[in-house]
């Protein structure tokens, strides 16, 4: 309902009565002095009421310039020369010409022009004469018709005396105004909305209703809504259940060297333990060694921390190990988790005590999306933490054409199709691949994720027998969210820099439709 | 990942193909490196500069932090060269070189290696990448030069027998590379103190009591490791017998650069790939050796593994095949049951038969490899509780009008403290050791500052702002193995002309009852909102929920609660409600009033 009482109300009468005395109405013509947006407005009021109609007539206007307006009102520079010599009949010198007419420039131009015509000529003593007896002042008339028309009938009038610089043209919008359908001379009252007051007094069945504008917006929602980045997370959850795994209990901030590098098989020399890439914790001190977390819980912790020690300093399970001296306190240094495979260690630790029907370790599926943290310096796309999502499959049998089979599965749920494997290095999977998937919009191959398979000196350590083989892999969160929004930025996407309005109104994630 | 910049039309030369853009691409990401750069079409490349490739290395792959050890492995990869055999050049003990190692060195750098390349001719790009190499190795592997630094010297200069001494500052004068004046090793701390290149390495030595260094049979000070060579012994682009001294805290690492510096520049010798030996006298220890060992490594995988791991049927012999691709020498072993793999000296970074098996892999071509069913096993899937729970809250809160906000984790101690009118106890929050900013000093312990933070960012938005965080705190907890322990919060938070404590109430409330958990007051004893709230014998000891004024400074006076929960008879308070403290906003800078509830889920599990 855009339409505005504020116009005066005499401008909407004016309108009414002009178009009842004749239709169509010109407003240029009915009022050439009622501003563009007075009048605009009052059309719009009766408009929206059905009592008018009317057609925007765009159109070119000439005006006058200020020489323009000169000679309309004195005639053009020859002729006012050529009248000057006509009234002295001896003729004049061009000082006495200039004296006559008073303007040395208007004397200079139109005597030339005026010899152009051929209107004036020069004697033998240098005086001007005339050299006919009467002309016509063509240009005064012309511009006299404009004066009045604010246009002329001939373009090329136009675009002569618009080269001259005797007029210039502006664009002038008017209205053609005809009678609407509820043409009255009076505006009716007219009623906005069906209220329930006129349901029980059934006022409604005579009252007039004001046209609906259909082109508004509906009202504001006052919406509430859950985080762009959460409702992605929920995506993933839900691909993940659908194709059976079993959600990791990932509420652990706080970590371990041991758990977080040590179990798999991150040397504590590895650059990824350096103060620059991980943030180690102050207070509390030091871990514990790792023990039994609870009276139920009968795994052989002194064995798996035996195993870790050994792999890495003499080698084990078939591995020469890093040869290294092992610093049993780098291990039960505490950190921040860099990544949230330190809970896939403890969870694949915890399964390897487990037996199925057959006796053996039974197959498991897990995965986890939580936020891990880095000693990043923060840029656009880094910031100190984000959110890994992580999935584990435990199974016998398996094979890296599996890997990759399963890799197109899941990310073919999100649109993500025809994967490609580049070999890469990780310390705790081998054989280890960098997912890549051809991005439409970028035009080019995308890394979307890291996978492979967990290493023997992992995976034996932590007691899973020798046959049992695990895929491992994960992606940020953050990173396929930003692609599929075109967001370049990581602080709009997670952190409280992020804007309210873009979480209320950011649309729901459906990752399998683009 | 180490980047490696190479003369692109040199490399295209060694591997003789002239490559378009797609098909290096190609060749990289079947191979395991990346392209990252190339600077052909660069308009800023000066005209006379052939143009450069950056390649991405494996952190895995010191043998490939060179320009030769990337053209060799392509090479070897594509079928066109094989790999080389390195050897050792056969001299009697008695008439190597040797470095006598004194036991004072074990009190700082205690391992040293050495190794000589004889008639070597350098050129100007080989002698770039010979330097490159040292610094790339000195980078990666060596952590910065505290595992392993490399010395190269130009033998014609010096005469051994070498000796790696360990000596008090003072007690070492000489004339570091490219200087013009002697110095000791104390002058020589303060010299690079300023230093942009070498400052970042003086910490390793600095405040011990002995610096290590190399002498020849004259005293020439050769270098002060892991710091600077010395001058005298200076390499040039002339020089053509190389002395290489590695020295180091770690043993193995030692091994490792010692054989990857030989192996690179073996390459340019007369006799190519073979090395002098240098002996190692290293009696008090009993480390007396001979290096550099380029021993190869003999190993027996099962060929049952690498079929079954791949998912492929290849014979002994094709394996082998593949092997040879990556650089192994590889060959059917008796027992039909095994391939016998040599592992070359350069890779290091095998250690287990798996390593052989993703050569394999990659020797066949990861994307060729026959794709099968990923689901051997049915497995069930099942949500974490936690989650569930979690869920329901984070559903409700939108449902009703609110904005779900994603804060950080991480906060500054002010923050989490101070500007919250709290007290550190120093019993609660975890504390970093190495932010990098003052954003990141502790691990809150509360969602209120992430909130207050992200209410102080959206100053531009429509009032009132009404915004929730279902997330995680944590706090020290000594009973636990890691020492902590997390706590599932929910927080919610209104911002706007009034103070709005009825409306965070109002969300409480609702919440609460979608938890099946009722509404208690004092007085009437139960005023049950949810449906089928049950009274049981005694309406005042019955499940729900309360709030009580409390007197905490977060607040503004008269205006906060404590929330109570009784459930199953166990009374705990799981959080507070109520409008902030005027000091409060001031410190998060905020204009208007502000109400926050915060409550612990956990209770609801």
């Amino acid at each position: 309902m855009a339409a505005t009482d504020a116009t005066p109300k005499d401008l909407t009468h004016q309108i009414l009565y002009a178009l009842s005395e004749a239709e169509p109405l010109l407003s240029a013509e009915a009022f050439p002095q009622a501003a563009f947006t007075d009048l605009k407005a009052a059309l719009d009021r009766l408009g929206s009421r059905e009592m008018v109609k009317y057609d925007t007539i765009d159109r070119e206007e000439a005006i006058l310039e200020a020489e323009g307006e000169t000679i309309a009102a004195n005639g053009s520079h020859e002729a006012r020369v050529f009248e000057a010599l006509r009234q002295a009949v001896e003729g004049l010198t061009v000082q006495e010409l200039e004296n006559t007419i008073g303007d040395k420039n208007v004397t200079k131009v139109g005597q030339s022009k005026a010899f152009k015509e051929k209107w004036i000529s020069r004697t033998k003593d240098g005086k001007f004469k005339t050299a006919r007896d009467s002309i016509e002042d063509v240009t005064k008339e012309q511009v006299q018709t404009i004066r009045q028309t604010r246009t002329h009938p001939d373009p090329k009038v136009i675009a002569d005396l618009k080269k001259r610089k005797l007029i210039k043209t502006q664009k002038v919008i008017s209205f053609k105004i005809h009678k609407g359908p509820k043409f009255a001379l009076e505006i009716a009252k007219e009623e906005t909305d069906l209220t329930a007051d006129m349901i029980a007094s059934g006022a409604w069945k005579t009252a007039a209703f004001k046209p609906y504008n259909f082109k508004a917006l509906g009202a504001d929602q006052n919406a509430g809504a859950l985080h762009p980045l959460n409702k992605v997370r929920s995506e993933f959850r839900q691909i993940f259940f659908e194709m059976g795994f079993e959600e990791m209990p990932t509420s652990q901030f706080v970590e371990s060297g041991f758990w977080n590098f040590d179990t798999l098989f991150v040397p504590q020399q590895h650059p990824a333990r350096d103060l620059q890439d991980t943030f180690y914790i102050s207070d509390p001190k030091a871990a514990d060694k790792p023990r039994p977390t609870g009276p139920d819980d009968t795994r052989d912790y002194e064995e798996v921390w035996d195993n870790v020690r050994q792999v890495h300093e003499n080698g084990k399970f078939g591995s020469i190990g890093y040869r290294y001296p092992w610093s049993p306190e780098e291990s039960l240094r505490l950190v921040l988790r860099t990544h949230t495979t330190a809970v896939s260690a403890a969870m694949l630790h915890k399964l390897a005590a487990q037996r199925g029907k057959d006796g053996r370790v039974p197959p498991a599926r897990y995965f986890s999306i939580d936020r891990v943290f880095r000693n990043e310096s923060v840029d656009a796309t880094h910031l100190a933490e984000f959110h890994q999502v992580e999935g584990v499959i435990a199974d016998y049998g398996l094979t890296l054409g599996g890997l990759m089979e399963f890799m197109e599965i899941f990310f073919g749920k999100m649109g993500l199709t025809d994967l490609q494997f580049k070999p890469a290095y990780n310390p705790y999977t081998e054989p280890s691949m960098e997912i890549f998937a051809f991005h439409k919009g970028l035009n080019k191959l995308v890394e979307i994720g890291n996978s492979g398979m967990f290493r023997p000196e992992f995976l034996e350590s932590v007691g899973l027998p020798k046959d049992l083989r695990v895929y491992g892999w994960g992606l940020s969160l953050e990173r396929p969210t930003m692609i599929k929004y075109g967001i370049s930025n990581i602080r709009e996407l997670l952190g409280h820099k992020v804007d309210l309005n873009f979480i209320e109104r950011n649309p729901a994630v459906r990752l399998d439709k683009d | 990942m180490p980047t490696i910049n190479v003369d692109k039309y040199r490399l295209f030369e060694e591997l003789g193909q002239q490559f378009t853009a797609d098909e290096f691409q190609e060749l990289c990401f079947d191979f395991g490196i990346e392209l990252d750069g190339d600077t052909e079409e660069d308009p800023s490349r000066p005209k006379d500069q052939a143009p450069e490739l950056a390649i991405e290395i494996p952190a895995n792959r010191y043998d490939m932090l060179c320009f030769e050890g990337i053209a060799l492995h392509l090479n070897i990869f594509r079928g066109k060269h094989a790999t080389p055999n390195y050897r050792l050049l056969d001299i009697p003990e008695s008439k190597m070189q040797s470095i006598t190692v004194k036991k004072e060195t074990a009190k700082v750098r205690p391992y040293v290696a050495g190794a000589i390349l004889r008639n070597l001719k350098f050129t100007e790009d080989t002698y770039q990448s010979f330097i490159a190499l040292q610094d790339k190795l000195h980078q990666n592997l060596a952590r910065q030069r505290t595992l392993v630094s490399i010395g190269t010297h130009d033998l014609d200069t010096i005469k051994g027998p070498f000796t790696y001494e360990a000596l008090p500052p003072k007690d070492i004068n000489f004339m570091p590379l490219n200087q013009t004046k002697k110095m000791d090793g104390a002058e020589l701390m303060s010299f690079y103190e300023s230093d942009k290149h070498l400052s970042r390495y003086l910490h390793i030595i600095r405040d011990k009591p002995v610096y290590p260094a190399i002498f020849d049979a004259n005293r020439v000070v050769c270098s002060l490791p892991p710091i600077i060579n010395g001058d005298h012994s200076k390499i040039t682009l002339n020089t053509t017998n190389v002395f290489i001294e590695i020295t180091a805290t770690d043993q193995t690492k030692l091994d490792i650069v010692c054989n990857i510096m030989v192996a690179m520049f073996s390459k340019y010798c007369e006799e190519q790939f073979t090395i002098e030996p240098v002996k190692i006298i290293s009696d008090h220890n009993n480390t007396t050796r001979v290096t550099p060992s380029l021993a190869t490594r003999a190993m027996d995988v099962e060929v049952d593994y690498i079929n079954q791991c791949c998912g492929l049927e290849e014979s002994p012999e094709s394996i082998c095949k593949f092997l040879s691709k990556m650089a192994y020498k590889a060959e059917p072993s008796k027992d039909p049951k095994f391939v016998t793999v040599s592992v070359p000296p350069t890779r290091a970074d095998v250690l287990h038969a798996c390593d052989v098996m993703e050569d394999v892999a990659i020797g066949y071509g990861f994307n060729n490899l026959p794709r099968s069913s990923p689901n051997k096993s049915a497995t069930i899937g099942k949500p974490l509780i936690v989650n569930k729970l979690s869920d329901i809250v984070r559903n409700e809160c939108a449902m009703s009008g609110w904005l779900e906000v994603m804060p950080l984790i991480l906060c500054s101690h002010e923050e989490n403290f101070g500007w919250l009118n709290r007290v550190d106890d120093g019993k609660t929050a975890i504390k970093l050791a190495n932010p990098k900013s003052v954003e990141y000093q502790v691990v809150r312990t509360s969602l209120l500052p992430g909130l207050l933070k992200t209410l102080r960012e959206n100053k531009s938005v429509r009032l009132p702002l009404q915004i929730f965080e279902v997330s995680e705190v944590a706090f020290k907890e000594e009973s636990q193995e890691r020492k902590a322990r997390n706590e599932r919060r929910w927080a919610a938070a209104f911002y706007g002309k009034t103070s709005g404590f009825e409306v965070v109430h109002g969300l409480l409330d609702r919440v609460l009852s979608m938890l099946r958990v009722a509404f208690i007051t004092h007085e009437g004893g139960l005023e049950g909102k949810d449906i089928d709230f049950e009274v049981k014998q005694n309406p005042s000891k019955s499940d729900g929920y309360w709030i009580e004024e409390i007197n905490e400074p977060t607040f503004f006076n008269g205006r906060a609660a404590a929330i109570y929960l009784r459930l199953g008879g166990k009374v705990q308070r799981i959080g507070e409600i109520g409008v902030l403290h005027p000091t409060v906003l001031e410190k998060y800078e905020l204009r208007y009033p502000v109400s926050t509830l915060e409550i612990n889920l956990e209770v609801f599990l």
